[in-house]
């Protein structure tokens, strides 16, 4: 089913671009994540997915059915906020079954789905309490709840789990993925966190600084095939070397020359090229070696994490940045001269 | 650090010079005014020092009970106009840019400037047969003869509204521009219509700063003195006019100073009346 | 909510705002003495009346020195006390509040009576300073208010800060509490002082017919004999008012001090 489609959505303030050249299409059914830096227009995208905005230029249909020009208390869609939005002078029951009230909901038909609702977020016989009465996590709950209380065609998140310190972020992560997953409900969430977004979704639209999209696909996808050097350090860590094509499959890194088992399409000899790897694909070993694939140079900095263990060697001037478990840590300590091997299958090339 | 209890003479001694001037120069004269209303008027203007009820039985007559119960009409209905008009108009000043805010702000601080007489000079010309907005409506075709609205209740309930309002305003301005900008928008994507959501989710969470703003213009109406008198016939004068009347020149202190407690213990029971009605439905939750 | 019906709403509101506006200038500038809108003739005879004749020039340096004096009185009545209520936590502090914001919100009739009562006792009835110190009582309210809400802003964080940098609380006081307070001791004092020069009954109860006021002056001017005077005046004072207010709006944050929270761009 074609679900939600943007096409050519752009929107200006002013003389300010938001958003620019957005065409998408998202099936039915998926947890999409709007990932981007702060300013990248991606909660601006979503207010427009939810009518807050109105698009400079574009369509949005749904179904197939344009829906541009639809208000947004007319759209149907389920819409959890940055700072909640819960209505402080309602119960938590009031707040749940506000959007059936609005469609003129019977009372006990209103009480059932509050129950119901309250029971799916785990948040059982808390109808009368006051907002006030809640703690952080519990509200977060109430706004998905009172989102989600219409049965939602699009479930819309705006960064929902920024306030929450560390530990209930994660659990949340999980919950609401797991919420999503037994609903079905095609849910799209705002966040500029990428282990969020790589934690949940089953699809990512990466938005840089220049309010565009720069890349939709999975999260592997992403991970292991970034489309450019904003996506590729965007997303995790990656070094990131400026090198030279010089020839149908190696790039020349200063002195050292790569070979690329995958190299894009039209990309000639002396075109600029960057070459990222991931620092867990890289091996370190000690001692200075010279050869294709192999860059030379000093430890300059080791970090132990406990779970894993980073190693960042200087190579002539070039920063390489290496994590292994701690079973797999090369002998190395800092000082020491070592090389950084970079196998061909690892190195994704870009253009500069 | 902040918040705590104060310990040491060095403490307490910084509210020790407003607490001092408030006492001698607020409590002590009401407090000599409260006395006063049970002192015995002598003719001729004076009165002497000792305890009587008799100033309080004077005041059962019609003149002082009609006059008690249209100050309190006038300051309800005031209050009511002023609110009803005050609130959607801070809301939206309230979601304009902020540089907007600022000349409408910088409007309402003039209005504010303008003394209850002048109000009540200005608005008497405004509503003459002579020289006024009739003149205008019929200039512009829309009545056909020019009509005198002033003196008269409506006058008078004009002026006055017009003096609370930027009084309105500056105790609505906080509350609303506080007002989360979210919660208009998430009862939208509830499918709440942009009326519905006005009434249920604006009005409905600052009900609080509503009855504050209403009790607020109520008082200050049942302080109208010069506007009765020039906007109002003497049927329409308030009770704060009998007083001063009483006061100045019948030179009756005592009823003056009765009237005076009386009026004050019937506005404070009925402000706290509508306190409690106000935050009703809060208390019952809890 | 519809646009056209929003700017209709605030339309009307902004006409019957300045219509008093309108009219006191139009009065002001008449070359006639009657009663009459739209003026016949404009001239500035009544401006320059009001600066030369000594009938209206004494009410002004009356009411402008009462209301110099006593919202200075009243501001270092309300800054010891929203201080104090701010730093600390005492179980009277509702009560202390309360008593600072009675003489306001009490029926002006009754705070006059009380003030009248006190004078007479006193033997001070009849003197300029029986009005400065009434007014001072009576207009505490507004800096109190003002102030409470400019203490209420302050981020608790940044004074402790200055605490663990070695500040003593007199030092605290001064230079950190004392500047972030300031605008809102302005706009109290500006407050009180422009209703200071507009109040009526509290210095007509006390002083009325020995210190003419200017309000006292007006009223008795629309009784007895009118003249356009009166609406110079008031013009003068509406544009000190919005000039002072302007600036403030230009120079400062008026929608903070009026409580508004910190901007995001809007």
């Amino acid at each position: 089913m074609a679900g939600l489609t943007l096409e050519n959505i752009e929107k200006r303030f002013g003389s300010i671009v938001a958003v620019s050249d957005v065409n998408l299409i998202l099936p039915d059914g998926q947890f999409v994540c709007f990932l981007g830096p702060s300013g990248c227009g991606k909660t601006t995208l979503l207010r427009l997915i939810a009518g807050l905005e109105k698009p400079s230029r574009g369509r949005i249909l749904l179904d197939q059915e344009d829906i541009t020009g639809t208000p947004a208390h007319k759209r149907n869609f389920g819409m959890v906020f940055q700072s909640l939005a819960l209505f402080p002078h309602l119960t938590v029951g009031e707040n749940i079954t506000y959007s059936l009230r609005v469609r003129k909901i019977d009372k006990t038909t209103r009480q059932q789905r509050a129950n119901e609702l309250l029971d799916l977020v785990k948040l059982s016989g808390l109808s009368d309490r006051h907002i006030s009465q809640l703690s952080g996590g519990q509200r977060q709950r109430i706004a998905m709840a009172r989102a989600l209380a219409i049965e939602p065609r699009l479930f819309l998140l705006d960064e929902p789990l920024s306030a929450l310190d560390a530990k209930l972020r994660e659990d949340m992560q999980l919950e609401l993925r797991m919420l999503q997953q037994r609903l079905s409900v095609t849910t799209i969430l705002v966040t500029h966190d990428q282990r969020e977004a790589m934690t949940m979704s089953d699809l990512v639209v990466v938005m840089g600084p220049d309010n565009r999209i720069h890349q939709m696909g999975s999260p592997l996808e992403i991970y292991r095939s970034p489309a450019d050097t904003f996506v590729a350090d965007f997303i995790g860590t990656s070094n990131l070397l400026d090198g030279t094509c010089s020839g149908s499959r190696t790039v020349t890194i200063g002195r050292a020359r790569l070979e690329i088992s995958d190299m894009p399409e039209g990309i000639i000899p002396d075109t600029k090229v960057t070459v990222s790897v991931r620092p867990e694909e890289v091996h370190v070993r000690p001692g200075a070696e010279e050869g294709d694939n192999r860059l030379p140079g000093r430890v300059s900095f080791v970090r132990d994490v406990g779970s894993s263990v980073e190693i960042y060697l200087d190579c002539n001037g070039i920063q390489i940045v290496s994590q292994s478990t701690p079973k797999g840590r090369p002998a190395v300590r800092q000082g020491d001269q070592a090389t950084a091997e970079l196998p061909p299958t690892a190195c994704v090339v870009l253009r500069s | 650090m902040i918040g705590e209890k104060p310990k040491g003479v060095r403490a307490h001694l910084t509210v020790v010079y407003p607490a001092l001037m408030l006492a001698i120069f607020f409590i002590v004269p009401f407090g000599l005014m409260a006395a006063v209303s049970f002192f015995h008027r002598q003719p001729g203007g004076f009165y002497v020092t000792g305890f009587e009820l008799t100033n309080y039985i004077n005041l059962y007559t019609a003149l002082f009970g009609r006059t008690l119960l249209f100050s309190l009409l006038l300051a309800g209905l005031s209050a009511a106009v002023c609110v009803s008009i005050g609130f959607p108009f801070t809301y939206f000043i309230t979601r304009m840019k902020r540089r907007a805010q600022v000349v409408w702000l910088v409007l309402l601080m003039s209005v504010l400037s303008l003394s209850e007489v002048i109000v009540g000079f200005a608005w008497s010309l405004l509503l003459s047969r002579t020289a006024g907005l009739s003149n205008l409506f019929v200039w512009l075709g829309l009545i056909a003869r020019p009509v005198a609205w002033y003196p008269g209740f409506a006058a008078l309930l004009f002026g006055i509204c017009y003096l609370a309002f930027p009084y309105t305003v500056l105790v609505l301005y906080p509350p609303l521009s506080r007002l989360d900008p979210a919660l208009p928008e998430a009862a939208l994507t509830l499918g709440a219509s942009p009326l519905r959501t006005f009434f249920t989710v604006v009005v409905g969470s600052l009900r609080n700063a509503i009855v504050a703003a209403f009790v607020m213009v109520f008082v200050f109406t049942l302080g109208a003195y010069l506007l009765p008198q020039i906007l109002g016939r003497p049927r329409h004068w308030t009770l704060s006019v009998l007083i001063t009347d009483a006061a100045i020149y019948q030179t009756n202190m005592p009823l003056a100073a009765a009237m005076a407690i009386f009026f004050m213990g019937v506005s404070l029971a009925l402000v706290v009346l509508t306190m409690m009605i106000g935050k009703g439905k809060k208390v019952k939750a809890i | 909510m519809n646009k056209t019906l929003r700017n209709m709403f605030l339309g009307l509101v902004v006409f019957l705002l300045s219509g008093p506006l309108v009219v006191v200038g139009g009065v002001s500038l008449n070359a006639k003495k009657r009663l009459f809108f739209p003026p016949e003739g404009v001239s500035l005879r009544w401006y320059v009346e009001l600066l030369t004749e000594n009938s209206w020039l004494i009410p002004v340096k009356n009411s402008l020195a009462i209301a110099f004096t006593s919202s200075l009185l009243a501001l270092s009545i309300a800054l010891p006390l929203a201080y104090f209520l701010w730093r600390y936590r005492v179980f009277y502090a509702r009560a202390l509040f309360a008593l600072g914001i009675s003489p306001f919100i009490l029926p002006p009739v009754i705070t006059a009576l009380g003030f009248l009562s006190f004078w007479v006792t006193i033997g001070l009835y009849g003197q300029m300073m029986a009005t400065m110190i009434s007014h001072a009582i009576f207009f505490v309210t507004l800096p109190l208010v003002t102030i409470s809400l400019g203490f209420e802003s302050i981020d608790h964080e940044i004074v402790e800060a200055a605490e663990t940098m070695g500040a003593d609380s007199g030092t605290v006081f001064r230079t950190v509490i004392f500047p972030m307070v300031r605008p809102y001791m302005i706009s109290g004092y500006a407050f009180a002082f422009v209703l200071s020069l507009n109040e009526y009954i509290v210095a007509y109860m006390v002083a009325g017919f020995t210190v003419e006021t200017l309000p006292i002056k007006i009223f008795n001017s629309l009784r007895y004999g009118y003249t356009p005077v009166m609406a110079s005046v008031t013009v003068v004072f509406v544009l000190l008012a919005a000039l002072i207010f302007g600036t403030i709006g230009r120079f400062g944050d008026l929608p903070k001090l009026l409580g508004a929270l910190n901007p995001e761009e809007k």
